[in-house]
């Protein structure tokens, strides 16, 4: 109609090719049995899939244990940092956020090399320093954010009212920093169910996660039951910010880089 | 102090932050039940001294003495400088107001006397009575966010006064209001101080604000107390020419004390009340506008002059006089006076409050560079040759106010500063300069100059007297 609607036409192109088509395709070859027919065998199958089930669990188990550690390393990162007492110059902010800028491939066949040299067995331990060493400036910038823009006023406030610094923790910045803590977790959760790399290079293929069994699939040519299991996964995906989401705005907010 | 009666008691406090010092050698008490407001313009001091009456920042030096109850029932007075925030007993309503977002209106209010282990039954007879004394019961459930300016204003109050702390801090808690808020709110504040007997310290620097609701003002300019009075004290006694610029609208002239109560200005002798300044000594002298008498005949009056403007204010018509010595003057009357007309001036003796000059000529601080230079303000100045004072030596520069020039361009001066405030005395502006070395100078001047304006420094050098430095340095 108005011309300035036409500029959205690329951008609508763009969303159709590399969004909406995949995700028809997904769906499309979930349901899709062998012989080319409608089918909800792909899916059926991952519930009887001893191995998939197992593997699905284990991404579970390892993205929980992974988004904690990050948050319990995180937070007290993201408030050093926010706070002017403590962290006076901005460069140890980029400091942290640096690793972010170089590829994750990269830094995780590093970090594989490293514990080669240094004589380490690859198992669940170096997954997990992997994946932390990874996903942790996700889970430090949103939480960060939060707490700089946070008004100093309101943990006066609290003092102000009788609040002891352990108090005006527990009873106003803790709350008041829930928006970058729930867009941190959504950083860093979602991203670590479906990684196969890591696992990849840093187990040496011992520990499968959900991400991998979904690309050997794929690999193997195997594209119905994989796409089957992709639908599965974006499922979690959605219905984990779903459940977090309760507060977008700020999750938005919280998360911008 | 013996009176018992002060509940707080601030002697010699000073704060500085880095170079710059915010806060000066302030001393004052408090009494029991007292609004006491601090008054100044924007960066004087006010909100630095009051955050650290609740704690929020330590001071450099001085003591802050604070009534206290101790275990036994007693009460003690204590150097509470070095006591965190959560144990003063005070509580303070927060410019902004700082009302928790992630609490409703009732679990604000409820924060301090949860945090004290108020029983739960309690808490709840005193959030509804302090709801009720802010005109917000039925708002408990209310999300804080969803308040106006205003209904956040009482909450934020109610937050503070539910604790009933000895002494409630309030910083500028109405500046966020438009101006009919502000005006009920003033009201309702005044009223809610003598209904619970609390000692309140205001922060405001709205002077019309601070006469309303002051028992006491404290009017502060650049980190120093200026003058600590009643409201009518402050408007009809101001001890100096910036806080009769400041509190109200005024007339400040030049004049000179010819002996006691005789005193000259705009040309003419006036009686007055004051003695003790000594005979021809120079003087500021403040009239209101509205002490001036204003008539259509001249017989009878004391000087004439000759209405240049006349704006009707709603009550009072304000009017612009240029009198017959060549001063404006501006001067307040019910009655509107044609422009152009001449008109007849009297002042009664008792409307004229003289001030001392603080100063009567700029003295600076300087180091003789060699027999006809110096430097001072930071730059290099040529003078008027100095004898007798070896080069390296400190020194004093003497400068009159009118023999400062000011450029419109930095670059132009000798020196270069900023136009920090400006008074205007009747026939010229008396403006006073921050120099880029942080030090003030003051300059007479005809031109209109605005505040915040850059301007380069410019003195001739036979008009730099410079004599030898004092150990004194009043």
């Amino acid at each position: 109609m108005s011309k300035r609607s036409n500029w959205a036409v690329p951008y609508l192109i763009f969303l159709v090719i590399f969004v909406a088509l995949p995700l028809i395709l997904i769906v499309v070859y979930a349901f899709q049995g062998q012989d080319g027919g409608f089918t909800f065998k792909n899916v059926t199958n991952f519930f009887t899939d001893g191995d998939a089930l197992n593997t699905f669990a284990v991404s579970i188990e390892v993205a929980i244990e992974n988004t904690l550690i990050c948050l319990l390393l995180g937070y007290p990162a993201a408030y050093i940092l926010a706070n002017k007492d403590l962290n006076k110059s901005a460069v140890t902010v980029i400091l942290f956020i640096l690793p972010m800028w170089i590829n994750a491939l990269m830094r995780t066949l590093a970090t594989a090399e490293l514990f080669n040299v240094l004589g380490f067995s690859l198992g669940k331990g170096t997954l997990l320093f992997g994946l932390v060493y990874d996903y942790l400036p996700f889970m430090i910038y949103p939480i960060y954010n939060v707490l700089l823009k946070m008004d100093t006023s309101y943990a006066e406030a609290a003092a102000d009212l009788g609040a002891t610094p352990v108090q005006v923790f527990g009873k106003v910045t803790l709350p008041l920093s829930m928006p970058g803590i729930s867009s941190g977790i959504l950083m860093v959760f979602m991203p670590t169910v479906s990684t196969f790399a890591i696992s990849e290079f840093l187990t040496n293929n011992k520990i499968k996660l959900f991400g991998t069994i979904i690309q050997e699939n794929i690999n193997s040519s195997m594209w119905n039951y994989g796409a089957a299991l992709s639908l599965i996964m974006l499922l979690i995906i959605g219905l984990t910010t779903l459940l977090l989401g309760g507060d977008k705005e700020n999750a938005v907010e919280g998360g911008t880089v | 102090m013996s009176d018992n009666n002060i509940i707080i008691d601030i002697e010699h406090l000073s704060k500085s932050f880095g170079d710059h010092q915010v806060l000066k050698d302030i001393s004052l008490y408090i009494r029991k039940g007292e609004f006491v407001t601090l008054l100044g313009p924007s960066g004087c001091g006010k909100t630095t001294l009051l955050r650290m009456i609740a704690g929020f920042l330590q001071p450099d030096e001085g003591k802050i003495m604070m009534e206290w109850d101790s275990k036994g029932g007693k009460s003690e007075f204590l150097d509470v400088a070095k006591i965190p925030p959560h144990e003063r007993p005070l509580n303070t309503v927060f410019q902004r107001y700082a009302l928790f977002p992630h609490l409703d209106v009732y679990d604000n209010i409820a924060f301090g006397l949860k945090l004290k282990g108020v029983p739960k039954d309690e808490i709840d007879v005193r959030v509804r009575k302090v709801l009720k004394l802010v005109s917000m019961s039925d708002y408990e459930d209310r999300d804080v966010n969803s308040l106006s300016g205003g209904q956040q204003q009482r909450v934020a109050i109610a937050r503070s006064i539910v604790n009933r702390p000895k002494v409630l801090l309030l910083d500028e808690p109405l500046a966020a209001l438009d101006l009919k808020m502000r005006q009920d709110m003033q009201i309702e504040l005044k009223e809610m101080h003598q209904k619970l007997g609390i000692t309140f310290i205001y922060v405001t620097h709205d002077q019309a604000e601070a006469l309303t609701l002051s028992d006491t003002i404290v009017v502060m300019n650049e980190g120093r107390i200026q003058q600590i009075g009643t409201p009518i004290d402050i408007y009809n006694e101001p001890v100096n020419s910036f806080v009769a610029d400041f509190i109200g609208e005024s007339n400040i002239l030049n004049g000179t004390m010819i002996e006691d109560r005789k005193v000259r200005f705009l040309g003419h002798d006036f009686d007055c009340v004051d003695e003790g300044f000594g005979e021809n000594v120079p003087v500021d002298v403040v009239i209101r506008p509205e002490d001036i008498y204003i008539m259509n005949k001249t017989e009878g009056a004391q000087f004439t002059g000759t209405v240049k403007s006349c704006t009707f204010k709603g009550v009072h018509y304000e009017m612009y006089v240029n009198t017959d010595s060549g001063n404006e003057i501006q001067i307040q009357d019910y009655n509107a006076f044609e422009t152009g007309s001449t008109v007849g001036l009297i002042i009664r003796p008792d409307d004229i409050q003289v001030m001392r000059k603080e100063r009567v000529e700029n003295t600076v601080d300087c180091t003789v560079v060699d027999e006809t230079h110096i430097e001072m303000l930071g730059e290099e100045f040529e003078c008027k040759p100095v004898s007798g004072i070896a080069p390296g030596a400190p020194a004093k520069a003497h400068i009159s106010f009118s023999k400062i020039d000011l450029m419109d361009h930095e670059e132009e001066g000798t020196a270069s500063g900023e136009v920090w405030f400006i008074l205007y005395k009747g026939d010229h502006y008396h403006l006073t300069v921050k120099t880029e070395s942080g030090e003030f100078v003051y300059v007479d001047t005809q031109d209109i100059w605005d505040k915040g304006d850059l301007v380069g420094i410019r003195i001739l050098p036979e008009d730099i007297t410079v004599t030898e430095g004092d150990e004194q340095t009043k």
